[in-house]
């Protein structure tokens, strides 16, 4: 189902968490808000739960206003950062309660919460508490719980916050395929541009109560709208007046082809590529990344002087900075 | 040898101001044979004071459970103006001398109270008779509840509310699958105390009360009455029953406590 955010606000006392957001989320999307924390996209997903009342604005899950529907009403799966597991409650239990709740018929109960627990490999472990499972396999049946009252829409707060690295690439990769089978119209919250990147198909960059950029995960990497959304969503080195990535500058060991004259300080073997640290003569840093090859070639080490120039720095104009900084 | 020191500090601190009295009584009480304690707490009296005192426990104990309960989620999970005062006046009862509660009592509903004389008028004698026992009971054993509950509620937070909400549960369903499946030892811990100062209470029930053997007369005041004439089998036989009654209590609730691991 589609969601609409129309002119959504929300304040916590002196702090504004949503600002006039406005949004849309195409049916059978998958949607990651993306931004530094305290930016509001935990309160705008809070929002479309129906968990957090908007001051103004209105939210429309497939067209229809769900402002003031109870989240209970919303038809919407949701998916805390610290799983909100049932403590009391079995695996079973907890991802029967939807439908306990909605008294379906035992033997139904029993065979869809058997179906969903062997989507998300937790087939031999109905019968344990919460605490007996890692931090990876509660969060996994948190998704069959919310999963298994079918939700219109899934909603995930940072669902992949707390747990280890590992995992959570494993997960990340498990939740790409399961919407590619379940296709259940999804947004999830990360504070982690990499995750965004890898797992989203639109995303929505989020900052200080305000919407900076929405995109294709390549739109935002290649044509940022704004200084911001260029420095989250990958790193990032400011060059004269503009701004360039490390792999979009060019070394060489002359002047001859203009560029402006750095200092090697370590030279960092990352496998494939090298990262370059460098000091510019008024002792600004930068960072550029480049080919083993190129790299051979340059038998750059440290202390020595190098020319630096980029293929396409970016200029933003003072009305492209973003919200809230100077 | 410190850790020793410790120990034998403790169990001679208990030993001597708890283990050693509460054996004494139990001694005493049976120092002339069991057929002579059994007849004592078998007197009519006796047995009017036991079921008067149960009787007190069956009518505040669930009261205060209950509204136990939903002083500690509002205290918990609600912010308004004058929080703070609700928050002090639920300790009032640690604080203020039960003899005090008695006469606070009186004031408002003794013949001459606030409303005492309309309640008499309408036939409701609450002074001197079991509404103002029962009332003085709730009072003193108040607290407990609410204070067991407030931590256990502050730690679990509000997540898995709101997990259930999400699923479809209903507040009212939400707060008997969620909300008192995660503080119910809580609840049982404060239902045990509040069970024993119920129990136990002597100061307010004594005022209030006027002391009518076989009338408004619970077990704590019998022992005091039998104490007084001279009868010590029958107050000692007394007392052990108040406390077997009390210790029953908190073994029950240590049977029914959970295996570790599991929560």
């Amino acid at each position: 189902m589609s969601i609409q955010v129309q002119g959504a606000s929300k304040q916590f006392g002196d702090f504004t968490a949503l600002d006039n957001v406005s949004l849309d989320v195409p049916d059978g999307s998958l949607t990651a808000l993306l931004g530094p924390s305290g930016g509001g996209k935990s309160t705008l997903l809070r929002v479309i739960a129906g968990l957090e009342e908007p001051d103004a604005g209105r939210v429309l899950i497939s067209g229809e206003d769900a402002t003031a529907k109870p989240a209970r009403k919303r038809g919407v799966g949701f998916v805390f950062q610290h799983y909100a597991a049932f403590k009391h409650m079995t695996v079973r239990g907890n991802v029967a309660f939807g439908l306990t709740i909605r008294k379906r018929p035992k033997d139904e109960i029993r065979a869809k919460v058997d179906e969903l627990l062997e989507l998300v490999h937790l087939e031999g472990f109905a019968d344990r508490y919460p605490a007996q499972l890692s931090g990876g396999q509660r969060q996994r049946m948190a998704l069959a719980r919310a999963l298994a009252v079918e939700p219109r829409v899934l909603l995930l707060d940072e669902p992949f916050g707390a747990l280890d690295a590992t995992v959570r690439k494993e997960l990340r990769a498990w939740l790409r395929r399961l919407h590619d089978e379940v296709h259940v119209t999804t947004i999830f919250v990360t504070h982690d541009q990499e995750e965004a990147m890898e797992v989203a198909e639109q995303i929505v960059v989020l900052n200080h109560g305000k919407i900076e950029q929405v995109g294709a995960p390549r739109d935002l990497y290649e044509m940022p709208a704004n200084e911001f959304v260029m420095s989250f969503v990958g790193p990032v080195n400011r060059l004269g007046d503009g701004l360039v990535r490390p792999h979009d500058l060019v070394l060489s060991r002359d002047d001859g082809a203009g560029g402006v004259e750095a200092m090697v300080g370590r030279v960092v073997h990352l496998g494939f590529e090298v990262r370059i640290e460098l000091t510019l003569s008024d002792s600004s840093p930068l960072t550029a990344q480049i080919t083993r090859e190129e790299a051979d070639e340059l038998e750059l080490a440290p202390g020595d002087i190098v020319y630096v120039r980029s293929e396409a720095p970016r200029v933003f104009s003072e009305n492209e900075r973003p919200a809230g900084t100077p | 040898m410190a850790k020793r020191a410790l120990r034998i500090t403790a169990l001679s601190y208990l030993g001597a101001l708890i283990a050693l009295p509460v054996g004494y009584v139990f001694y005493k009480a049976f120092e002339h044979g069991f057929a002579a304690a059994w007849e004592s707490v078998t007197t009519p009296e006796a047995q009017h004071a036991f079921w008067l005192t149960l009787e007190m426990v069956a009518i505040a104990v669930p009261l205060n459970t209950i509204f136990g309960v939903i002083c500690a989620l509002v205290l918990v999970r609600q912010r308004f103006r004058g929080r703070a005062l609700l928050n002090a006046a639920i300790d009032l009862p640690f604080a203020v001398s039960p003899v005090v509660v008695g006469l606070a009592l009186i004031l408002v509903y003794g013949r001459k109270g606030w409303f005492g004389g309309w309640l008499l008028d309408h036939g409701i004698q609450v002074i001197f008779s079991a509404p103002g026992m029962v009332l003085a009971t709730i009072f003193v054993s108040l607290p407990f509840v609410v204070r067991e509950v407030v931590p256990v509620l502050r730690e679990i937070g509000t997540e898995q509310e709101q997990a259930a909400q999400t699923l479809g549960a209903a507040p009212i369903q939400t707060f008997f699958r969620v909300t008192l499946p995660a503080i119910r030892w809580g609840v049982a811990y404060g239902v045990v105390l509040t069970t024993a100062r119920a129990l136990g209470e002597f100061g307010a029930i004594s005022i209030v009360s006027g002391k009518l053997a076989g009338q408004t007369e619970t077990l704590t005041l019998h022992v005091e009455n039998r104490f007084q004439a001279f009868d010590l089998t029958g107050a000692y036989a007394a007392a052990v029953v108040l406390a077997v009654m009390a210790i029953a209590t908190l073994l029950a609730m240590n049977f029914f406590k959970p295996k570790e691991g599991v929560r």
